[in-house]
């Protein structure tokens, strides 16, 4: 199956059940407790341990990527080109940030809407990559495939560009800057918040029980 | 009459373009805080709290409150007394954004076709509509419009058998379907009557008139009440991590329609819901 045959978009599909329980994530202990990950991770069985709802500070090496630089990586993967960025272990940011003001080293980076990303992802998480940063529902066809591949997926919250920005310490185009915003670059950060959103079991913040 | 250079109109749209997408507005900001305090999901408090914060550091640093700056949406009403001179007011709107994007280190977001898809690196061009009007001012409402929210907008053509009941199901809906994704708590745009068109754009124009001020119509004003606490109920809450702060307002404009048709847009918009208004001429 090529990545075209597979794509549906963001299905506008009902994420939250009839039932208006939800479960028991984001507890107050968890919100209050991140747990800090050093990016990439060492082994993939470290993102195990996270749990659905359990606040994360991230701190190491990410990469950005969207819809555009999406495309590419998977017709290189499809091509069997090298590709631009290392995949194990690493994580993927779907942001798309401002141009860095003088003195910054980045503008507003907050995450875009992850679906858009979901005709990909499984490509990506084929070749090892160890997380997704963005916003938003994934398909059962990317949860399936992060089940098996032991992946997790975080959210970070959406629209709050300026706050995120703050936690990036470097960044630096590597890949495809013929795409302005939608380039690959690599952030350094620092204590990068974010919440596990679905993790490597499949338990989604976004189900209702 | 009165006289407006060009000139005049890209300086005023390039300053608007920076302090929109930096500045949120008062309606929005307080909506925020007033939020937080009603919150006992943790989850949904926490993120609510983020937002007010990130709101404080893009308003002090002067950097975006979201990276998603926006298509650039423009309403303006042109005074029918109001002589524009210098150039064509259109090019002078596009040449504004065009300032205001660079200057202010905004996101440039707009591809020149939308199958080939290269990026325009300006913004530009701009969404713009006009409105003929008495008077000799001239109006520019402006709004950067961020397409995570965009992307879950809906529009249905009703039937007059529909009714208000059939157009609460169909917002509730639009708001269900769209769960996380367009950035909750949202704000919603709604159109209601005249054709799909006219209902598509009285939808984005709802979106312009401050969340805490109410439809005119007293009906209509129940109707935005209603539908805001039906929203609320659904327990998507902030960023859908569950709550009761799924939307922060509902905004409804309606038109005269044909006997046969009940069509109903739904604009979909984020917490960074960005609108300023400058007048010229006058």
């Amino acid at each position: 199956m090529t990545f075209h045959q597979s794509r549906r978009g963001c299905a506008k599909k009902p994420v939250v059940a009839a039932a208006q329980e939800r479960m028991d994530v984001g507890d107050a202990y968890s919100m209050a407790c991140p747990v800090r990950l050093t990016v990439p991770v060492a082994d993939k069985r470290e993102l195990a341990s996270l749990v659905v709802g359990q606040s994360v500070l991230l701190s190491g090496v990410i990469y950005t990527a969207r819809d555009a630089a999406h495309r590419r990586l998977v017709e290189a993967i499809l091509a069997g080109d090298e590709l631009p960025i290392p995949l194990q272990n690493e994580f993927i940011y779907y942001a798309g940030p401002c141009p860095a003001p003088p003195g910054r080293v980045i503008g507003s980076i907050g995450p875009t809407t992850s679906c858009r990303m979901d005709s990909y992802a499984p490509f990506l998480i084929e070749k090892g990559l160890g997380g997704m940063i963005g916003k938003g529902t994934r398909s059962k066809q990317v949860i399936d495939s992060m089940i098996k591949h032991c992946c997790v997926y975080l959210a970070a919250v959406g629209g709050a560009g300026a706050l995120l920005s703050r936690r990036v310490v470097s960044a630096e185009l590597v890949a495809y800057g013929d795409l302005g915003t939608e380039a690959i670059r690599r952030l350094e950060v620092k204590d990068f918040p974010a919440i596990v959103a679905i993790d490597t079991r499949g338990n989604s913040i976004y189900e209702r029980r | 009459m009165a006289i407006v250079h060009v000139d005049e109109v890209t300086r005023e749209v390039k300053r608007m373009c920076i302090e929109a997408n930096t500045n949120l507005p008062a309606d929005v900001y307080q909506a925020l805080v007033n939020a937080v305090g009603t919150e006992d999901n943790p989850a949904a408090a926490a993120v609510l709290k983020q937002l007010v914060e990130n709101a404080d550091i893009a308003r002090k640093e002067c950097i975006p409150i979201c990276q998603d700056t926006g298509m650039a949406v423009f309403f303006v009403e042109v005074g029918q007394d109001c002589r524009i001179v210098g150039g064509s007011l259109t090019d002078a709107i596009n040449e504004g954004v065009r300032q205001g994007y660079r200057a202010g280190y905004l996101r440039m977001s707009v591809v020149a076709d939308p199958l080939e898809r290269t990026n325009t690196n300006d913004n530009t061009p701009a969404v713009i509509y006009y409105d003929v009007v008495p008077g000799e001012d001239l109006v520019i409402h402006f709004s950067p419009k961020g397409f995570g929210s965009e992307n879950m907008s809906q529009l249905r053509m009703l039937t007059p058998a529909d009714g208000v009941e059939g157009i609460k199901r169909f917002v509730v809906q639009v708001v269900r379907e769209g769960g996380p994704n367009p950035c909750p708590p949202v704000i919603l745009g709604i159109g209601i009557g005249g054709t799909m068109d006219k209902a598509a754009v009285l939808a984005k124009k709802a979106l312009l008139r401050p969340i805490d001020r109410r439809n005119p119509n007293p009906s209509v004003a129940r109707l935005e009440e209603e539908l805001l606490e039906l929203i609320n109920n659904l327990n998507v809450g902030p960023q859908g991590f569950g709550g009761k702060t799924t939307a922060l307002g509902v905004n409804i404009e309606t038109y005269p329609t044909h006997i046969a048709g009940l069509p109903v847009a739904v604009n979909v918009s984020c917490h960074v819901t960005r609108h300023m208004t400058t007048r010229l001429g006058g």
